[in-house]
């Protein structure tokens, strides 16, 4: 009788663990997944489209000016990663990762700010400032149409789920989590915009709200705050593994960065 | 450091209508809005923009609050000379940003 018991509780036990997936819990299907570039209005396409007239090459150019330069006490980035070196063509569309000397998981920005204080003898630039800015701009501009392309194993897989349930669980003043604006009611209008599906190839992107170029943390503290829910810190561990789960969501799409966006 | 972008043609042929464009990082405070603590954050703007042809204006333009950041200009001149096409752009305290770039005129 007692087995009897223990079995019937482990079946339920599995019953709730995995095998049926909640229904309110649903991933965007992979098929129909596509690129906020396609909500937006035919003038800021043409703004995106050309490379001149897409404000976001402003951090490209200054980037590309700090990547060759360096500072007086220490090597540049293009000492280790120009000719012959390690080439940053396709990196941006493979991040986040699981930095190997700290088994954390780290954004492009946490990687830039590791190479300058692990290889360059130079202190952490803060998040949001111009020079990070203009810097993951650079390097996220080498990797443009590129396919996003993250492979989750054994390391990344407890932070997909805790982006995941970050994505899924309702937040702020609103009750509202991503997934409700994001997988059921993208392509619909929310006041003045047209809801896109929230993903992250754009990004670091000039906002036309912000009047400036903003990294996908910021963007987040954004809708966060839109939601009347406490914005979580730049580059905080929640923020992280969201960034990683939406990498995952928006497999295949191509990277855009720097992309325009309303 | 304010990161300039400027677009224009190498060479043109004598009397071409060329376009020049022309984009400067700059945040245009209004003057109007508030931080955080409710704080008047202080106007800072680019007031004057001109573009010399060797020198001589060939197009000058005032901005004002409204103007967004990042000002971004198109405007067209006529080629006659070889010579140094200069950009530039005067903020509300005086200084000037510029850049400049060489155009050649074939016959």
């Amino acid at each position: 009788m007692k087995r009897g018991c223990l079995a019937v509780a482990l079946l339920l036990l599995s019953a709730c663990g995995d095998a049926a997936p909640d229904p309110d819990r649903a991933d965007l299907d992979p098929n129909a997944v596509v690129s906020g570039y396609a909500f937006l209005t035919p003038e800021t396409q043409a703004q995106q489209d050309d490379d001149f007239l897409n404000p976001g090459f402003l951090w490209v150019d200054r980037g590309a000016k700090l990547f060759r330069s360096g500072e007086a006490v220490s090597a540049s980035c293009a000492s280790c990663h120009g000719a012959g070196g390690r080439p940053l063509e396709g990196v941006a569309a493979r991040y986040p990762r699981i930095d190997e000397a700290t088994g954390k998981l780290t954004n492009l920005e946490g990687r830039i700010n590791v190479c300058r204080t692990r290889h360059q003898a130079a202190k952490p630039l803060a998040h949001e400032g111009e020079d990070l800015l203009a810097l993951s701009a650079y390097v996220a501009s080498l990797s443009r149409g590129m396919p996003v392309s993250v492979q989750l194993d054994d390391r990344l897989r407890p932070y997909y789920e805790q982006g995941r349930d970050y994505f899924f669980t309702r937040r702020g003043q609103l009750n509202l989590a991503c997934h409700h604006c994001h997988d059921r009611n993208w392509g619909r209008s929310l006041r003045g915009d047209t809801i896109s599906q929230g993903h992250a190839n754009g990004f670091p992107t000039y906002r036309l709200e912000w009047q400036t170029l903003g990294s996908l943390h910021r963007r987040f503290r954004d809708c966060d705050t839109g939601v009347r829910a406490e914005p979580m810190s730049l580059a905080s561990e929640e923020y992280l593994a969201l960034e990683l789960y939406l990498a995952v969501r928006g497999a295949g799409l191509a990277v855009e960065a720097p992309a325009v966006r309303p | 450091m304010n990161t300039i972008r400027i677009a224009a043609p190498r060479t043109a042929k004598r009397g071409e209508i060329i376009e020049l464009r022309a984009l400067i990082r700059h945040p245009m405070e209004s003057g109007f809005r508030r931080g955080a603590s409710g704080e008047v954050i202080a106007r800072d703007i680019i007031v004057a923009f001109e573009c010399l042809y060797d020198g001589e204006p060939v197009f000058r333009a005032k901005f004002f609050p409204a103007v967004a950041a990042n000002p971004f200009l198109t405007f067209h001149t006529v080629a006659t000379e070889s010579g140094r096409l200069e950009f530039r752009w005067t903020d509300q305290h005086g200084a000037v940003f510029s850049d400049a770039a060489d155009l050649t005129v074939e016959t």
